[in-house]
C-alpha cells in the first residue's frame, strides 16, 4: 500500500457560528498535482491555511506520509515539508530574490550569500524556473515575485507544495511556464496542491480534481474523466450556463474622447504614449495588454486620478449637452459635475473599499458628500448596502460586517454594485473578475452587460483573451504605453491579439 | 498500523494560539477586568516588598490618598479629567494615523497663551478675558500642530518626529517665558498668577473649584465623538487614515483633511493647556504638562478610542497615580513609587490586549 502524501480526516473548522470547513476528507497521493476547485467561500483557503500553519484544526486528523501530525504553526510545517504559496505574496521588497529564500531561516553565525545564490540558482535551473537570484524584489514583475515564493518553499526543502490561486495574476505566457515547471516538479517527485477556479486550468494541469462545496468534500474525480460541464455542476450544485449573451450595441454615441494622451509616471517614465480613441455608449470596450503595459494609468487617467502630461480628454454628456474637458478637472470637481464616471480599481481593498469599514460606511465613499448638511447620512447608504447584498447574494451575516471578513468574490460584488448604483454614464472596470470563481464572475459579466444595454459606455480591462473575446465589442490592445491596435472584437482572435500585445504587428483600425 | 501508533509520541493536549475572529464587548472588558485585578495584586506585592506594610492597609492608603478627603477626591477629578481631554484631543489625529506625539508641547503652547493673558491681561472684564483665554490657547495649540500638519500633508515628512521635536522647542519657551515672568524675582518660577485678584482664574460654580474644567471636557468629549461618529468630516478622516488611495479615487482632498485633522487636534491639546494654567495650577512651569500629552497616548489607545473607555482607563490610572503619591509619603518612599505603580498597571494593560486579540486553545488529538 502506497501512503498518501497527506491525508485529511474529517478536518473541521468554525469560525465563531460560520463552518469553513464540514468534516472534509481529502488525499494527496505522492507525486500527483491535485486540483482544490470550489466556490467563494467554500472553505478551499481555510483547509490549507491548516495544512500550513496558519490555523488549527477544531477537529479531525491530518496524516503526512501517514503518520498523525499535529501542525501548531508555519514552522511545524515545513518540518513537514509542507510549503505554501500564498495569494498575496510576503517579499521584502529592498532585499534580493535570495535574501528574501533564506529569511527566517537558520544558520551559521557567518553568512556566506555567495553559497545561498548559488543553491539558488540551482534549484532554478534544475525546474527550468526563470529568475536571477542577485535581482531585488521591486524591479520584479507580478510572476517573478511568485517564482521566488515558489523557490522560497523549495529551498527550504518541501515536498508538498499548496499553490493558492497561483495563476489569479499571471498572464496565459506565464501561466504556460509556471504549468510547465510544476510538471517538473512533479516528475521529481514532488506532491503539489492547486487552488484555482479556472477550470481550463484544471483540466490542462491537474491528475485529479477534489471539489469543495460549502464547506464539504463533494466529491474527487479523475481529470481524465471529467469536463468543465461535469466539474461546474460539482461545483455550483446545479447546471450553469457558460455563455455571455453579447447584444448588437443599440445606437452608439461618442461618450469618451482622448487625443494624443501621453502620462508620465511619478519617475517620469512615460507610461501612457499618443494615446487617441473614442468610447461609445451602449458598448464594452475591451482593454487588452500584458499587465504593467499602461491598462491601469489609461483608466486612472480618464478617471482624474493621475495628471496628463498632454493631449485632452473630453467626455460627451448625452442629451447634446456641452462637452467637458475631463483632463483639466480634479476627481472631486468631476463627480460636482455629476459626470457618473465609475471606476473598479484593479487593487479592490487597497483603493476601492475601506477593509475596516463595514458595508454601509463603503457605500458611502460615493454619496457621503450629497446634503448640505454637516452630519453624514448612512440611511441610504445602509439601504443600498442591503439591496446589493440581496441582488447580487453576497455572503456576508449582515451590513455591519467589516468588508475585510468577505472572500474575495463577495468584495468584488460589493464595489461593482456600488459603482454601478452610481448611475454611470461611463463605467470603467479593470479586472472585474480577478480571482473570482466561475458564478461571481458570470454575475460580474452579466451586470456589465446590463450596463451596456442601459447605454453606458462600458470600458473593461480583462486578462482572460477568451472571456474578453466574448464580452466585449471592440478590443483595444496596448504595448508598452501605446495603442498597438483597436480589433473587432467579433473578428478577431486570441492569436490576434496576443500577437498586438506583444507589439508584434501593427493594426490600423477605425 | 496499531504498531506505528507506538511509536507516535502520545500528546494528549496540544495548545496553540489561535487569533480571535470576533469577541464580544462582554468578553473584552472581562479580560481587562482581570488585567487589572492582576496589575493590582503585583503592585502589592511590591509595595509590600518595600515598605513591608499589610496589603490591606497599602490599598486603604491608596483609596485615602486618591478620594480619602472631599479636597483629594477633587483634586483626583481635577487631574482625570484633563488627562481624558488630552486623550480626546488625540482622537481625531489618531484615526487618521497621525502619530501626534506633540500634545505635550501644544499643551504647554496653550499653557503659555493663557498665562501670558492672565499676567497681561489683569484689567479685562472677566467673562471676555475667560473667553480671550480658551480661544488663544486654542490658537496657539492648533498652530503648534499646524506646523507639522502642512508639512506632512505637502512634503509628507515624518509627523512623529516632527511632533516630538516640537515638544523640545515649546519646553524652551516656556522656559524663556518663566525668565520674564519670574515672581519673586530670582526664585525661578512664575508662582501663583493673580492670587489675590484671580483675574483670569476659572471661576467657582456651584461651590466647587473644578465646575468649569469638568464643563469644558464634556462638552468637548461629547462634541468629539459625535464628530468623529456621525459628521462628514469624521467620515474622511477614517477614510484617509485607512488607505489614502481609497480616499483619493473618492474625490476626498487628503491633504485638507489632514491639515484640517491636525489643527483641531492640537487646538484640544491647547485648550488642555488653558484647564490646567487657569483652571488647576494657575501658575506655570516646564513641567506643565507633566508627561501627561504621553499618558493620553496610551489612555487613546487602550480604550480603542472609545470615549467612555477613555474615561475609564485615564480615572483608573490617575486614581492609582494620586494614591500612590499618598503612599509615597506615608511610608516615606520618594516620588518614584509612583511611577512604578503606574509601569506595572501600564504593563497588564497593554499585555491583556494579545489576549483580547488572541486565545489559548487546547485540543485533544485523538489516538490513532
Amino acid at each position: 500500500m502506497s501512503t498518501n502524501a497527506i491525508e485529511l480526516r474529517g478536518v473541521t473548522k468554525r469560525f465563531g457560528s460560520v463552518i469553513a470547513n464540514d468534516h472534509v476528507n481529502l488525499t494527496l497521493e505522492k507525486g500527483e498535482i491535485l486540483s482544490i476547485l470550489g466556490e467563494n467561500g467554500s472553505g478551499k483557503t481555510t483547509l490549507m491555511n491548516m495544512l500550513s500553519g496558519i490555523y488549527f484544526p477544531d477537529e479531525g486528523q491530518i496524516l503526512i506520509d501517514g503518520k498523525e501530525v499535529a501542525i501548531r504553526g508555519p514552522k511545524d510545517a515545513f518540518q513537514l515539508g509542507i510549503g505554501m504559496i500564498h495569494q498575496h505574496f510576503k517579499l521584502i521588497n529592498v532585499l534580493t530574490a535570495a535574501q528574501n529564500i533564506i529569511l527566517g531561516l537558520s544558520g551559521k553565525s557567518r553568512l556566506d550569500m555567495k553559497k545561498v545564490n548559488k543553491d539558488v540558482s540551482n534549484l532554478v535551473e534544475k525546474y527550468g524556473f526563470d529568475l536571477n537570484p542577485e535581482e531585488k524584489i521591486y524591479n520584479m514583475s507580478v510572476s517573478q515575485k511568485q517564482t521566488v515564493e515558489i523557490v522560497k518553499v523549495l529551498y527550504r526543502g518541501a515536498d508538498i507544495l499548496i499553490l493558492d490561486e497561483p495563476t489569479a495574476v499571471l498572464t496565459p505566457q506565464e501561466t504556460e511556464k509556471l504549468f510547465a515547471v510544476l510538471r517538473k516538479m512533479k516528475e521529481a517527485g514532488k506532491s503539489i496542491i492547486i487552488i484555482t477556479h479556472k477550470l481550463n486550468e484544471v483540466l490542462e494541469i491537474s491528475d485529479r480534481v477534489a471539489v469543495l462545496r460549502k464547506g464539504s468534500s463533494i466529491g474527487v474525480v479523475k481529470t481524465s474523466e471529467a469536463s468543465v460541464e461535469s466539474l461546474t455542476e460539482m461545483m455550483v450544485g446545479e447546471k450553469v450556463d457558460l455563455d455571455i449573451q453579447r447584444s448588437k450595441p443599440k445606437s452608439p454615441e461618442k461618450r469618451i474622447e482622448l487625443r494624443g494622451v501621453n502620462v508620465r509616471n511619478i519617475e517620469g517614465q512615460d507610461v501612457l504614449k499618443d494615446i487617441s480613441f473614442v468610447a461609445n455608449s451602449g458598448e464594452i470596450l475591451g482593454i487588452a495588454g500584458i499587465s504593467g503595459n499602461g491598462q491601469k494609468e489609461l483608466l486612472e487617467s480618464i478617471g482624474g486620478l493621475i495628471p496628463i502630461e498632454s493631449g485632452e480628454i473630453l467626455y460627451y454628456p448625452p442629451n447634446d449637452a456641452p462637452v467637458e474637458k475631463l483632463s483639466e478637472k480634479t476627481v472631486q470637481e468631476i463627480q460636482k459635475l455629476k459626470i457618473s464616471l465609475s471606476f473598479v480599481p484593479e487593487d479592490r481593498l487597497g483603493m476601492g473599499l475601506v477593509g475596516s469599514m463595514n458595508l454601509t460606511d463603503n457605500m458611502m465613499i460615493r454619496s457621503y458628500r450629497g446634503g448640505r448638511r454637516f452630519f453624514a447620512d448612512r440611511k441610504s447608504p445602509k439601504l443600498l448596502a442591503e439591496h446589493i447584498v440581496a441582488k447580487l447574494e453576497v455572503a456576508t451575516p449582515d451590513v455591519n460586517t467589516p468588508v475585510r471578513r468577505l472572500s474575495g468574490g463577495n468584495v468584488q460584488k460589493i464595489l461593482v454594485g456600488r459603482e454601478i448604483a452610481t448611475r454611470p454614464n461611463v463605467l470603467m472596470v479593470a479586472y472585474p473578475v480577478r480571482g473570482l470563481d466561475i458564478n461571481s464572475s458570470y454575475t460580474i459579466y452579466n451586470l456589465l452587460n446590463e450596463q451596456k444595454e442601459k447605454g453606458v459606455a462600458v470600458m473593461c480591462v480583462g486578462e482572460d483573451l477568451d472571456v474578453l473575446l466574448q464580452l466585449c465589442d471592440r478590443i483595444l490592445v496596448l504595448c508598452e504605453g501605446k495603442i498597438s491596435g483597436i480589433v473587432d472584437a467579433n473578428k478577431s482572435s486570441k492569436e490576434e491579439l496576443g500577437m498586438l500585445m506583444t507589439g508584434g504587428r501593427k493594426v490600423s483600425s477605425k | 498500523m496499531n504498531e506505528k501508533a507506538v511509536n507516535i509520541k502520545k500528546e494528549k493536549y496540544i495548545r496553540h494560539i489561535v487569533k480571535r475572529d470576533v469577541i464580544s464587548k462582554k468578553k473584552a472588558w472581562f479580560i481587562r477586568l482581570i488585567a487589572v485585578v492582576l496589575s493590582l495584586l503585583v503592585s502589592a506585592v511590591v509595595i509590600v516588598g518595600i515598605t513591608k506594610e499589610n496589603p490591606l492597609s497599602v490599598y486603604g492608603g491608596i483609596i485615602n490618598g486618591a478620594v480619602g478627603t472631599n479636597h483629594r477626591l477633587w483634586t483626583t477629578v481635577r487631574e482625570i479629567v484633563v488627562l481624558l481631554l488630552i486623550a480626546v484631543g488625540l482622537v481625531p489625529a489618531f484615526k487618521m494615523r497621525f502619530w501626534n506625539l506633540g500634545a505635550e508641547g501644544q499643551i504647554l503652547i496653550g499653557a503659555v497663551a493663557s498665562a501670558a493673558l492672565m499676567i497681561y491681561g489683569k484689567s479685562i472684564p472677566a467673562p471676555l478675558l475667560l473667553t480671550l483665554i480658551i480661544v488663544c490657547s486654542m490658537l496657539a495649540g492648533m498652530l503648534w500642530g499646524l506646523l507639522p500638519g502642512i508639512f506632512k500633508a505637502i512634503y509628507n515628512t515624518n509627523e512623529s518626529l516632527f511632533t516630538l521635536m516640537l515638544n523640545y522647542v515649546a519646553m524652551q519657551i516656556v522656559t524663556f517665558c518663566i525668565v520674564f515672568w519670574e515672581n519673586p524675582s530670582g526664585s525661578n518660577s512664575v508662582g501663583i498668577i493673580n492670587a489675590a485678584t484671580r483675574a483670569g482664574w476659572f471661576p467657582r460654580a456651584f461651590g466647587n473649584e473644578y465646575f468649569m474644567n469638568i464643563v469644558i471636557v464634556v462638552v468637548i468629549t461629547v462634541a468629539i465623538s459625535v464628530y468623529m461618529r456621525y459628521s462628514k468630516q469624521g467620515y474622511e478622516i477614517a477614510v484617509v487614515g485607512e488607505s489614502q488611495n481609497t480616499a483619493r479615487y473618492a474625490g476626498i482632498d487628503v491633504k485638507k483633511v489632514m491639515i484640517r485633522t491636525m489643527m483641531i487636534s492640537s487646538a484640544i491639546c491647547g485648550l488642555a493647556g488653558a484647564v490646567i494654567v487657569s483652571g488647576a495650577s494657575h501658575t506655570i512651569s516646564t513641567s506643565t504638562a507633566g508627561g501627561r500629552g504621553f499618558t493620553a497616548i496610551i489612555v487613546a489607545w487602550m480604550a480603542n478610542m472609545n470615549p467612555l473607555g477613555m474615561l475609564l482607563v485615564s480615572t483608573f490610572l490617575v486614581f492609582m497615580q494620586q494614591g500612590s503619591i499618598q503612599i509615597a509619603s506615608q511610608y516615606g518612599l520618594n516620588e518614584n513609587a509612583s511611577d512604578i505603580i503606574t509601569g506595572i498597571l501600564i504593563f497588564f494593560l497593554i499585555g491583556c490586549e494579545f489576549f483580547i486579540h488572541y486565545r489559548i486553545e487546547k485540543t485533544k488529538m485523538e489516538e490513532m
